[in-house]
C-alpha cells in the first residue's frame, strides 16, 4: 500500500469525493469571510456617514442599472497620486449602507468615490447630455435620456423598508415619508427639506436637472453623485485612531 | 392519463411531477406579470410564462411519442449513451460564442468611437459590457462545459446519463437563464455585481438548474461499471459543486416585491466586496479554469491517444488547485478599505497558486510524449496544447499582478482586461474549440469537414490575441505609469481625460484583434456546420475506450 493508492477512496466513492472537494473549498471563504463580520477594527468608527435619502438611493439604483461601475471606481486607494488627484483615502465606513457595493475594478473613466460637490449641477447635466461637450476627450456615452425621463419612485418606501429589514438604520418614519422626502428633495425651496434635512444630515434638496417641473432620473443620479464622498469630515477625521 | 391498450403506458414521475412544476410555474409567472412594477419584469414574467407552457406541451408531446418502456441503459451490452443534450449544448455554444465575441467587438469598439453608443440606453457600453463577459462565460464556456462534461462522464463511466428529462432541464433550463440574463442587461436589469450581474429571480431560476445539472452529474458516476472516478470527472465535479456554492453565497438577496425585478444584497459595503470577489475570483477558479482542466484531462490524451502524463501529479494538481484559488479573491481589492490582513492572504495563496497552475500545465502538455510530432500534422491537438501554454502564461502573469506592489500599477487599468482574455481567449477559448472539433465530429459521426479551416481558424485567431493582449499590456502599463506622474515641481503631470486620450491607437488595435478572432470563430462555425451537415455517414468514429486512469 504505497502512499498514493490511499487516493483511491476518493477514486471510488463518489461521495466521500463530495465531501472531500466541500471541505477542502470551504476553508479559505470561511477564513476569509467570517472575520470581517466579527471583527470590531473591520469598519472605521467614523462621525457623518448615514443612509441614502430615497432620493440619493433611486440615483444609486440608476447608477447600478446604467452599468456605472464597469468603468468608474468608487474607491481611493491610500497612494499618493491617488490621494492628490482624487482625495482622502475611502474608508470602510463610507460604503457601509452600500448594497451593493460599488467600489468597480477598472477605470476606464476617472474614480467617482469624492466625485460630490467637485462640480455644479449645470456641468453635470451638460455631462450626460453629451460628455464631449464639457470634457472633449472623453469617451463616455451620451446619456441623454436621463434628464427626459421622469423617475419612477411608486416603490421606493418598500425598497427603504427592505433595506431596513437588511440591517440599514432607516426608521419607521423615514420609510414612511420616503416617496415625500423624494419630492422635498428634487425641488427648490421646500417647506418639507428642513424635516428631511433632519433625517438625513447634510442632504442637499434643490431641483438638480434644471427643470423645476419634473422630478427626473437626472435628478436623482445627480443628488446621488453629489454626496458621493462628503459625509465624513476629514478635518475632523483621526486617521491614527483607526491603525488597523 | 394513463394509455388504456393492451400495454398500459404509464406516465413516470418525473413527467408527470415536471409537467405539473411547470404548470404551476407558468399559472405563477402569469399571476407576477400582471402585478410587475416595470414593464421589463412583466416582460420576462411573460417569458417565463411562455417557456413553461412550453415545456409542458414538449413533455407530453414527448410521453405520447415515446415508446412504452424507458430507453434501456444498455443495447448490445455496450452503454446507451444520451447524446441529444450534449448535441444540443454543442451547438448552443458555437452560437452564443459567435454572439459573444461580436458583442466583445462592438463595445471594444465603443471605446474607441464613443459615437457607436447611438444615444440609445439598450446598447451603451455600460450595459453591453456585462452582456459580453456572460454571454462568453457562462453562454459560451457554460455550454461547452455542460457538453463536455454530459460527453466525458457517460464515456469514462461507461454509463447512460442519469435521469430522463433531467438532463434536458439542464441544458434548456441553463440556456433560458442566458436569454433571461441578457435580455436584462439591455432592459437595465442587473445587480451590478460583476460576472454576477443576474437578478434574484433569475439566480433562483438558475440555482434549480444547477443543482439538477449537480444530481445528474453525480448520478450518472454514481451507475459507472468502471470502477475508477477518471480525472477529468473529479475536476468537473469540483467545478459544478463549488460553482453551487459560490453562486448561492453571493447572490444571497431579498427582492423589494415578488412583483419586482429589483432586489438588495445582504451583504453591504466592505463585506460584500470581500464575498463578492471570493466569488468573482472562484468564477474564474472554478468555472473557467477546473471545468476546463475537465475538458483538457480527457480531450488531449484522447487526440493525442497517449495517457495522461502524470496520474500523481494530478491528484496533486487537483487538491492543491481546488484548495489554494479559494483562497485568492482578495488579491481583487489590494490597498482598498478591506482589512490588510485579507489583502496580505489573498497575495500569498495567490503567489502559491503558481505552482498547481504549472503543475496541471506540465501535466497537459507532457502528455503529448512521444506524439509531438501530432503538433506538426493536427491543428486540433495545436489548438488544444497551445491552450494549455496560454494557460501557463496567464497563470504566471495572475500570480505576479496579485502582489501588491505590481498591483498598485495594474489595478483599475487595461492589464487587468489584456491579463483575462491572454486566458479568456487562448486557454478558455482554445481548449474550447479544440474539444468542438472533436466533439461534433464524434457526436454526428462523421469525419470533420476541413483540417485545412481548422489551421487558418488558429492562426487568424493567434495573430488576433497577440494584438489583443499586447495592444492591453502597453495601455495598461501606460496609463498606469501616467496617473502617477509628476512634473519636477511635484504635480500631477495628466489630468485624467489626458490619459484616456492616450489610450486611443491601442484601443483601436485592440479591436482589430477582437475581429480577427471573430473571424476565427466564425470558420470555426463554418466547419462544423459543414461537418454536421455533410452526407458522408463515415465508419463509426472512435468507438476506443477513454484512456485509463
Amino acid at each position: 500500500m504505497s502512499f498514493w493508492s490511499k487516493h483511491a477512496i476518493f477514486e471510488k466513492n463518489s461521495i466521500v469525493l463530495v465531501i472531500g472537494i466541500l471541505i477542502v473549498i470551504a476553508i479559505g471563504g470561511l477564513v476569509e469571510i467570517v472575520p470581517l463580520f466579527y471583527l470590531k477594527n473591520t469598519i472605521e468608527k467614523v462621525d457623518g456617514v448615514r443612509p441614502y435619502t430615497p432620493l440619493e438611493l433611486a440615483g444609486r439604483n440608476i447608477y447600478v442599472r446604467e452599468g456605472c461601475y464597469v468603468c468608474h471606481s468608487q474607491m481611493i486607494r491610500p497612494l499618493r497620486d491617488e490621494v492628490e488627484r482624487y482625495g482622502h483615502y475611502s474608508l470602510a465606513a463610507e460604503s457601509m449602507y452600500d448594497k451593493p457595493f460599488q467600489w468597480g475594478s477598472k477605470r476606464t473613466g476617472p474614480d467617482l468615490a469624492r466625485i460630490g460637490g467637485k462640480y455644479s449641477d449645470d456641468w453635470h447635466r451638460e455631462h450626460f447630455k453629451n460628455p464631449r461637450s464639457v470634457v472633449p476627450g472623453s469617451i463616455m456615452p451620451n446619456y441623454s435620456w436621463l434628464a427626459e425621463t421622469d423617475l419612477d419612485f411608486s416603490h421606493v418606501a418598500q425598497d427603504l423598508k427592505v433595506q431596513a429589514t437588511l440591517g440599514i438604520p432607516y426608521t419607521p418614519e423615514m420609510v414612511a415619508k420616503a416617496a415625500a422626502d423624494v419630492v422635498a428633495q428634487a425641488t427648490n425651496d421646500n417647506p418639507d427639506a428642513v424635516e428631511l434635512i433632519k433625517r438625513y444630515p447634510k442632504a442637499n434638496a434643490r431641483d438638480f436637472d434644471g427643470n423645476p417641473t419634473r422630478i427626473t432620473e437626472a435628478d436623482a443620479l445627480i443628488a446621488y453623485l453629489q454626496m458621493l464622498g462628503t459625509q465624513v469630515d476629514f478635518k475632523l477625521y483621526d486617521d491614527k485612531a483607526n491603525i488597523r | 392519463m394513463a394509455n388504456e391498450s393492451a400495454h398500459p403506458k404509464l406516465m413516470t414521475i418525473g413527467e408527470g411531477g415536471s409537467a405539473l412544476a411547470f404548470a404551476a410555474l407558468a399559472m405563477f409567472s402569469i399571476i407576477v406579470a400582471a402585478g410587475a412594477f416595470t414593464p421589463e419584469f412583466a416582460f420576462h414574467a411573460y417569458l417565463f410564462a411562455a417557456a413553461s407552457i412550453a415545456a409542458v406541451f414538449a413533455i407530453v408531446n414527448r410521453y405520447y411519442e415515446r415508446p412504452d418502456e424507458a430507453a434501456p441503459l444498455v443495447v448490445d451490452g455496450k452503454p446507451n449513451y444520451n447524446m441529444g443534450p450534449v448535441k444540443f449544448a454543442s451547438i448552443a455554444a458555437v452560437v452564443w460564442g459567435i454572439a459573444g465575441f461580436t458583442v466583445g467587438l462592438v463595445i471594444a469598439l465603443q471605446l474607441a468611437f464613443p459615437a457607436l453608443n447611438f444615444d440609445l440606453p439598450w446598447v451603451t457600453f455600460g450595459r453591453l459590457r456585462p452582456l459580453h463577459t456572460s454571454a462568453v462565460i457562462f453562454a459560451f464556456g457554460g455550454n461547452v462545459l455542460i457538453a463536455t462534461s454530459m460527453y466525458v462522464v457517460q464515456r469514462t463511466c461507461r454509463a447512460r446519463l442519469a435521469g430522463d428529462i433531467a438532463p434536458w432541464f439542464v441544458v434548456l433550463g441553463y440556456n433560458f437563464f442566458i436569454v433571461i440574463a441578457g435580455t436584462g442587461y439591455l432592459l437595465g436589469i442587473t445587480q451590478s455585481k460583476e460576472y454576477a450581474e443576474p437578478e434574484w429571480y433569475s439566480d433562483l431560476f438558475l440555482a434549480i438548474v444547477w443543482v439538477t445539472y449537480f444530481l445528474v452529474y453525480l448520478g450518472t458516476i454514481m451507475r459507472r461499471t468502471e470502477p475508477h472516478i477518471y480525472v477529468a470527472n473529479w475536476f468537473y465535479l469540483a467545478f459544478i459543486v463549488t460553482i453551487a456554492v459560490l453562486h448561492l453565497g453571493n447572490n444571497a438577496s431579498v427582492p423589494v416585491s415578488v412583483y419586482s425585478s429589483k432586489s438588495y444584497i445582504v451583504w453591504s459595503g466592505v463585506q460584500d466586496a470581500m464575498v463578492q470577489w471570493w466569488y468573482g475570483h472562484n468564477a474564474v477558479g472554478f468555472f473557467l479554469t477546473a471545468g476546463f482542466l475537465g475538458i483538457m484531462y480527457y480531450f488531449i490524451p484522447k487526440r493525442a491517444d497517449r495517457p495522461v502524463y502524470s496520474y500523481r501529479l494530478s491528484i496533486i494538481h487537483f487538491w492543491s488547485l481546488i484548495f489554494l484559488y479559494i483562497w485568492a479573491g482578495p488579491h481583487h481589492l489590494h490597498y482598498t478599505a478591506l482589512p490588510d490582513w485579507a489583502q496580505t492572504l489573498g497575495m500569498t495563496f495567490s503567489v502559491m497558486l503558481w505552482m498547481p497552475s504549472w503543475g496541471g500545465m506540465i501535466n497537459g502538455i507532457m502528455t503529448l510524449s512521444g506524439a509531438w510530432d501530432k503538433l506538426r500534422t493536427d491543428p486540433v491537438l495545436r489548438m488544444m496544447v497551445v491552450s494549455v501554454a496560454f494557460y501557463g502564461m496567464a497563470t504566471f502573469e495572475g500570480p505576479m499582478m496579485s502582489v501588491k506592489i505590481v498591483n498598485s500599477l495594474s489595478h483599475y487599468t487595461d492589464w487587468t482586461i489584456g491579463h483575462v482574455h491572454s486566458g479568456a481567449l487562448g486557454w478558455v477559448g482554445y481548449i474550447s474549440f479544440g474539444a468542438l472539433y472533436c466533439l461534433v465530429p464524434w457526436l454526428w459521426n462523421r469525419p470533420l469537414y476541413s483540417l485545412k479551416l481548422v489551421n487558418w481558424h488558429f492562426w487568424i485567431s493567434t495573430i488576433g490575441i497577440v494584438l489583443y493582449v499586447s495592444a492591453m499590456w502597453v495601455s495598461g502599463i501606460l496609463q498606469g505609469l501616467m496617473w502617477r506622474a509628476y512634473t519636477n515641481l511635484g504635480f500631477l503631470e495628466y489630468s485624467f481625460v489626458e490619459t484616456v486620450e492616450a489610450m486611443h491607437p491601442f484601443y483601436v488595435i485592440r479591436a482589430i484583434g477582437g475581429l480577427l478572432f471573430l473571424v476565427g470563430a466564425l470558420l470555426m462555425a463554418w466547419n462544423l456546420w459543414k461537418t454536421v451537415t455533410s452526407a458522408v455517414s463515415a465508419a463509426p468514429a472512435d468507438l476506443r475506450l477513454a484512456p485509463a486512469e
